[in-house]
């Protein structure tokens, strides 16, 4: 049975693997122009109507002032209820926000898994009759686990049919992302079957926790709850291998572009970046930049446009 | 409407997709029933027959067609080779960050298509999906760019094919979209199927030197060469504007003098120099404000800084970046403090925000929007108003380049709430504004029948919300005032209101925020604002 734990410390490793090289990768791209899109979140007292600190008179010389709580205030309903799916789409956020939020509540599974596990590998017992600790944690993993179980299956049931009898999605739907979903379905469905069969209160999982932290390759499952490990940290692996990697890159959608608003200063870290970037040599081939791999960005963008073809 | 997918981009047909009058969502007032609205002028046989003109009914490009397969490949060859230099930080570092998150995140949930007055005007065209031309792209993209073009590629991003049909459709289909990002705002993911067509319009402009005529040689090339895209040399413009002081001041009973290259000055202030031709009233109504207001200001006839314009921000970074460098450097050639910019959305956002990460050192000079400048000069009382002179129903429409891009929203709105008292907003506003159908070149573009398109379905959304917002008063006796703080967005207002007859009809006119000031200062004549259709 060892290598079930096996199976799982893989895909951890792949998970973190694959979250921190992805991360890295679009962290470490040229810092582009700005693109920004209003409202931006952080503007103090104008966020809600969209404005900017440009609607200031010489805007230069005062000081800017950035609101973590009001990136928070968008962030957080952002994130937990997909809010801006809610506003714009909401046919669809009832098929997605399900999903969603069950994925979240099972990510709250492995947590409370896990501190059940330190608490009983303390000697503090967790269940329910234990103390107010261990009883607490039993039952908000009974009900954590299968509200999550219950919400992510029909979620991502209801967001299959959609793929398979709405046309409009139908055509934008790739094999892989009917393969995504179905391997989300078989997974809920097998854990339900486990946890439905035996074990309601997810105590087995929390051995595994256990095993999983002590390095105990004893560990002996059912074939249900094998199948639903296996299966549960394959799925954990394959995500950030795939486009659902959304879970985190959207950090740079928001914080790296559409937030992104702070003006280059002179002699400024940007301008340092920038100035940098300038120097890159160009190979576009169009006749008013004749990009010959000599001439950097500056070459072009100071040179006289010579031109005179067709279009 | 007949089903399209996205592979079928690259099945030759006649056409990709049909645009028939009967689809398109229904207009307000007189205008419900289809048969009351203009015929959509259908395209000549000639052009058919001459360009590449299989994606729709009309043509923004006029991509003649390849005399051989050998021509083909080697336009195919082309595209792909300028896909690949997108995706290289050496040539495309500006933006490449922002489309690689684009291009790896859609989860075709569909929730931008609701945001496209393109897609809705249509009658929800299935190629006018914001995400139809990124999902081409970026099949593409994965295909031959990232991956090998294998099976597991298709599985996991769909089938494309790249043969010349894909590409001539696919630079047709990246001018069907005003690059307005109302889609992007509204993606739950924080995909931008408008940065997606702008990076499609650079490679066909750097790589294959494929853009629209009139914003490319008729644009900035002619910015470049010979200062303004009007045509006008520095002795024109100067000509112009003197013309405009005299016909002013006269109009005024003030003594109007536009400074021209005052160095010391406080501001440089650059128009669109569009408005010296076809609105001249504005550029005269600054200098109005201006001089009553007593700021130190000039004009510059260097090459381009009497035209704001900078079209290469709708596809092109290198006509971008040069015409950026040729503001600024004026700019600092004349030791201004700061620049301000006329009524010209595109202007704003280019040399203020888009440009601020390629003016290094002392080309960073402080741009201010107009906007900005008049709220002061009002809401500091160093110009005086009457309201009771601008006693007429007014609306704003908000260009998307001033609002939803660069975060300039309430400025204009504290000067309508001044100086117009029957001032109402129309729906929705703001950062949620709808794009005139004018964005990102269409303005400027009526070869064949692409001005049929922009009334018919880029600007029919802008058309429904004017006619809303004066919904109470449509009578024609009563004189309605669109303040459009924007010269592209007048062209297309223009055109789009006499399309329809909109002044004839509902006695709507449209014009900037400059003349509407004007109209109401004390220490000018009353009468500023001339009701004719113009
Ligand atoms: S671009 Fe965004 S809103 Fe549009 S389909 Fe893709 S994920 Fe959905
Ligand atoms: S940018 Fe504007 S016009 Fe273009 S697809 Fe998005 S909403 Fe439509």
């Amino acid at each position: 049975m060892s290598l079930i734990l096996l199976v799982t410390y893989v895909s951890a490793g792949v998970f973190i693997v694959a979250v921190v090289s992805r991360f890295v990768k679009y962290a470490s791209l040229p810092i582009h122009l700005r693109w920004e899109l209003y409202p931006v979140a952080h503007e103090k007292g104008r966020a809600k109507y969209g404005g900017s600190y440009l609607e200031e008179l010489d805007w230069w010389t005062k000081p800017r002032e950035s609101s973590l709580i009001g990136e928070l205030k968008v962030m957080i309903p952002e994130i937990l209820f997909l809010a801006g799916v809610r506003e714009h789409n909401k046919n669809h956020w009832l098929r997605s926000f399900p999903f969603h939020f069950g994925l979240y509540l099972l990510a709250g599974l492995i947590v409370l898994l896990i501190v059940g596990a330190v608490l009983e590998a303390v000697g503090i017992a967790v269940s329910r009759e234990a103390g107010l600790a261990g009883r607490a944690i039993h039952h908000l993993t009974y009900i954590v686990g299968w509200v999550g179980l219950v919400l992510g299956l029909l979620g991502a049931i209801a967001l299959l049919v959609r793929r398979v009898f709405n046309a409009s999605y139908r055509e934008y739907t790739k094999k892989a992302d009917y393969f995504n979903l179905a391997f989300f379905i078989v997974t809920f469905v097998v854990a339900v079957a486990a946890h439905g069969m035996a074990d309601p209160y997810f105590a087995d999982l929390r051995s595994y926790a256990g095993s999983l932290l002590m390095f105990d390759f004893d560990f002996s499952a059912r074939p249900l709850l094998a199948a639903e490990i296996v299966l549960a940290s394959i799925l954990v692996a394959y995500v950030p291998l795939t486009h659902m990697s959304h879970f985190f890159t959207k950090w740079f959608m928001y914080h790296g572009i559409r937030w992104s608003d702070e003006p280059a200063q002179r002699g400024g870290k940007i301008e340092g970046r920038v100035e940098q970037l300038l120097k890159h040599r160009v190979t576009w081939a169009a006749p008013h930049i004749r990009g010959d791999g000599k001439k950097n960005w500056v070459d072009v963008a100071t040179s006289d446009v010579v031109e005179d073809r067709q279009q | 409407m007949k089903r399209v997918k996205v592979e079928d981009i690259s099945r030759p047909s006649e056409k990709l997709s049909e645009l028939r009058k009967e689809d398109f969502k229904p207009l307000p007032a007189d205008f419900a029933d289809p048969e009351a609205t203009p015929e959509f002028k259908p395209l000549s046989d000639e052009a058919r027959q001459k360009f590449e003109a299989t994606l729709d009914d009309t043509l923004a490009l006029s991509l003649p067609k390849p005399k051989s397969k050998e021509e083909e490949d080697e336009l195919v060859a082309r595209f792909l080779s300028g896909m690949e230099k997108l995706f290289s930080e050496e040539n495309n570092w500006t933006f490449l960050q922002p489309l690689l998150l684009s291009m790896e995140h859609c989860a075709a949930c569909h929730t931008c298509s609701d945001a496209c007055h393109i897609y809705e005007a249509s009658g929800e065209n299935p190629i006018y999906r914001p995400a139809y031309r990124s999902e081409v792209f970026r099949r593409l993209y994965k295909k031959h760019v990232k991956g090998n073009g294998g099976l597991l590629s298709a599985w996991r991003s769909g089938e494309i094919e790249l043969n010349w049909t894909t590409v001539a459709r696919l630079a047709e289909l990246a001018y069907r979209c005003n690059l307005c990002r109302r889609c992007a705002q509204t993606c739950p993911i924080g995909v931008d199927n408008a940065l997606i067509a702008h990076e499609i319009r650079k490679v066909f402009s750097q790589e294959m030197g494929i853009a629209p005529r009139e914003i490319h040689l008729d644009g900035s090339v002619k910015q470049l060469r010979t200062g303004s895209s009007t045509g006008m040399s520095a002795e024109v413009v100067k000509d112009n504007i003197e013309f405009i002081d005299e016909d002013i001041s006269e109009k005024t009973g003030l003594s109007i003098e536009t400074p021209w290259d005052k160095h010391g000055a406080d501001i440089l202030l650059i128009h669109n120099a569009g408005e010296i031709l076809s609105w001249p009233l504005n550029p005269g109504a600054f200098a109005v404000i201006f001089e009553s207001a007593g700021l130190s200001w000039t004009m510059s006839s260097e090459i381009a800084a009497y035209d704001g314009i900078n079209y290469g921000v709708w596809y092109d970074d290198f006509q971008f970046a040069r015409v950026a460098i040729k503001h600024a450097e004026a700019a600092r050639k004349l030791g201004v403090k700061k620049i301000v910019l006329g009524e010209c959305g595109h202007a704003h956002k280019a040399l203020t925000v888009i440009a601020d990460r390629v003016l290094t050192g002392e080309l960073n000079i402080p741009r201010e929007s107009c906007m900005v400048t008049f709220w002061d000069l009002i809401s500091s009382g160093r110009i005086k108003v009457d309201p009771s002179r601008n006693d007429f129903p007014v609306t704003l429409h908000d260009p998307c380049n001033l609002v939803r891009l660069m975060g300039i929203v309430d400025p204009q709105r504290k000067i309508l709430k001044k100086i117009a008292p029957r001032f109402r907003e129309m729906t929705p506003h703001g950062v949620e504004n709808y794009c005139c159908g004018g964005g990102s070149g269409f303005a400027i573009m009526s070869g064949h029948n692409f001005a049929d398109w922009r009334a018919q379905i880029s600007g029919r959304k802008k058309l429904e919300q004017v006619l809303n917002a004066f919904k109470d008063e449509l009578d024609p006796s009563v004189k309605k005032y669109l303040c459009a703080p924007c010269s592209n967005c007048k062209g297309q207002l223009r055109d789009l209101l006499s399309y329809y007859d909109v002044w004839e009809k509902y006695g709507i006119l449209y014009d900037g925020m400059a003349e509407l000031i004007v109209n109401c200062m004390t220490d000018v004549e009353p009468g500023f604002i001339e009701w004719e259709w113009h």
